[in-house]
Order: structure tokens, then sequence, then C-alpha cells
């Protein structure tokens, strides 16, 4: 824990990363200045985009001792303002989730190329990038930890997948290949607490480590200070858990 | 949660963006979540030219009850500039 009278420091900047087929993208990365070992973390952004909140929560791991990186899973879609871009992909039906499991594996072999990261990599996304961590935490090979917050769309009908999305990310359960954290609202519409529990159900058919919490008085992003969605207390205690859970499988920062 | 829910089609006229008016030439509705309006889903209303970049964009952010409320209002005003022959094409 921090103590007043400890040096504290941290780099933060964009970067550019290869992602899905060795493509070069660009990425927000936040460290602590020091030699380490640190953590990496994956941070993923939302389907709003790669926007100020992510920049924000990058730092935010970097403060509590990560190497974190954030990759722009929308560089391809060209340049603007991120919103701008969002509303593009939005329209756009979104990103491949092919293409996605690529950048953030190459997001994964970035941190454990640093020299300061301890060799453990997590994830952690909210929303679409919920839906991503726990895709990647199945489809990746080498991740230590997943924490996803809210991803909707995890259990999908057969009328929702399409091209880019062909296959329901509950169906890779069987994959998971790390300890997974998941914080959801009780009043969320996606993913509604019946389809936690059918996912929950399928994790423990499969005897997966995991932890699921679902917070009463809440929704669909309830960490977003920005947006009326926001509940104090349960976020609080949310980035609460998610700190415990991290350290216990990625190692203290 | 993210619905994906968007339809998209072609249309001509002009849009007023952060850089001035440019040429609208597609229009991309959904219903999801809003970057600005508080809601947790909004009927999204982009006026965009897709080949002048992502930039190229008009956005607006309506309740559905709003939504509504334009399309009646939309096609209430057609309505009356045909009946006044105003429509020649």
């Amino acid at each position: 824990m921090y103590q007043t009278n400890m040096y504290e420091g941290m780099v933060a900047e964009t970067i550019t990363m290869h992602g899905a087929n060795r493509d070069i993208i660009n990425a927000y990365f936040a460290r602590p200045l020091g030699a380490g070992p640190f953590p990496g973390m994956v941070v993923i952004h939302h389907m709003p985009g790669w926007d100020e909140w992510y920049r924000e929560a990058t730092r935010r791991f970097a403060h509590h001792g990560y190497a974190a990186v954030s990759p722009n899973l929308y560089s391809r879609d060209g340049h603007g303002s991120p919103e701008d871009v969002a509303a593009k992909v939005r329209a756009a039906g979104g990103v491949p989730d092919d293409q996605v499991i690529g950048d953030l594996e190459g997001a994964m072999r970035y941190l454990r190329s640093l020299p300061y990261v301890n060799g453990k990599v997590g994830v952690f996304g909210t929303c679409s990038g919920g839906r991503h961590a726990f895709l990647a935490a199945c489809r990746v090979k080498g991740l230590d930890a997943a924490v996803d917050c809210w991803g909707g769309r995890v259990v999908m009908s057969k009328e929702e997948l399409t091209p880019k999305q062909p296959i329901a990310p509950i169906d890779y359960t069987k994959d998971l290949s790390c300890p997974l954290l998941g914080l959801f609202g009780e009043e969320d519409k996606g993913p509604t607490p019946a389809q936690v529990a059918q996912h929950e159900q399928e994790l423990k058919k499969h005897g997966k480590t995991y932890e699921f919490h679902m917070y009463p008085d809440a929704g669909h992003g309830f960490f977003y200070y920005d947006r009326p969605a926001y509940r104090q207390e349960q976020a609080v205690d949310g980035w609460k858990k998610v700190f415990v859970f991290l350290e216990k499988y990625l190692g203290a920062p | 949660m993210c619905t994906m829910i968007v339809n998209q089609t072609k249309i001509w006229g002009s849009g007023k963006g952060a850089n001035g008016w440019f040429t609208v030439r597609e229009v991309n509705v959904s219903y999801d979540h809003p970057f600005h309006a508080p809601l947790e889903h909004a009927l999204n209303i982009d006026f965009v030219n897709e080949a002048d970049g992502p930039s190229a964009r008009v956005a607006v952010e309506l309740s559905v009850e709003s939504a509504r409320q334009l399309v009646q209002t939309i096609l209430a005003t057609l309505e009356r500039a045909q009946a006044g022959g105003y429509l020649s094409e």
C-alpha cells in the first residue's frame, strides 16, 4: 500500500505494437518507473471506443504497479476523435472477433518482451471489452488472469451471430485457460442476471476457476463516473476486488 | 450492453460538422450506447461521408420518444410540402 513518504512515478504514452496479422496498431501504455518486476495487464477498451476513460484506466493499473497496455482495437478504421471512430465501427457492426484476439495476443507478447515485466499477464475489459477479455482468456494461450466487467453478448442466440462474431463466447468456456473474475449488475439488460447464471453454469460444468459478483442496485457500466450508470459504492468495491484478484494470480505489484 | 443494432442507408444532402459543411452520403441509425445523452441506450443518428473519414459526422442521440416524434415530424413536413405542390421530383 502506498505510504505518503514513498516515491512514485509513471511513464504513460502512446506506442505502436504488432496486432493481428502482424499489423502495426497504436496503443496506450503506462507503467510505474523503476526496474520492476511488474505484472502486465492488457486493458481492453469498450464499444464506445479507445477513449479518455480507458487512458485513465490504463494509468490506474500503472498506479497500482502494473505495466499496462491498451491496444486501439479500432486502429484500422481510421483516425479522428475516439467518438467519431467508434461511431464508424458501430455502423460497421463492430470489429471481428478474430482480429481482436490477434490484437490482444500481440499486446500480451509486447508486455512479455519488456525486461521489467514479471512474466505474468492478465486482461481486463468492460462492456464489449469484458466480452473480449473472456474470449481472449479462452483463445489466447499464455494469459494468467482475466477480468470481465459486464461483458454482454457472451451468451448469444443463433440470430445474433454474424460473420464478425461467428461463435458465442460461452461456447469457448471449455477452453478457458486462466482464472476469471466477473463483475455484473443486477439491473443490467445485457448481460442479464439469467445470462450470467447460464455462463456460471457452464464454468462450473467444466470445472473452471472463477469468481462472479452480482451487484444489487447497479446496471451496465457502473464504473463509469461520467455516465448515469455510475454507482459509487459498487464501483469502489468492484475495483478493490479487481486488484485483490490480480495480486493473487499475477503476483504482488 | 452493446446491442449492435444498426442500419445504414445512402442519402444525399449536406451536414454541418465540427469543420463546417460537408456533403453527407450515408446515414447510420443505431440503437446502442450513446456517447453523450445520459441514457444507457439511445436512438443514435450519424450523418456521415465515409469517403471523408470518421470526422465527417453529424451526430444526434435521441430518447426513443424523441426519435418517434422526429420520424412523425419529418413525414408530416413532407406531406405538407407535397400537398403544397413543392415536391416536383
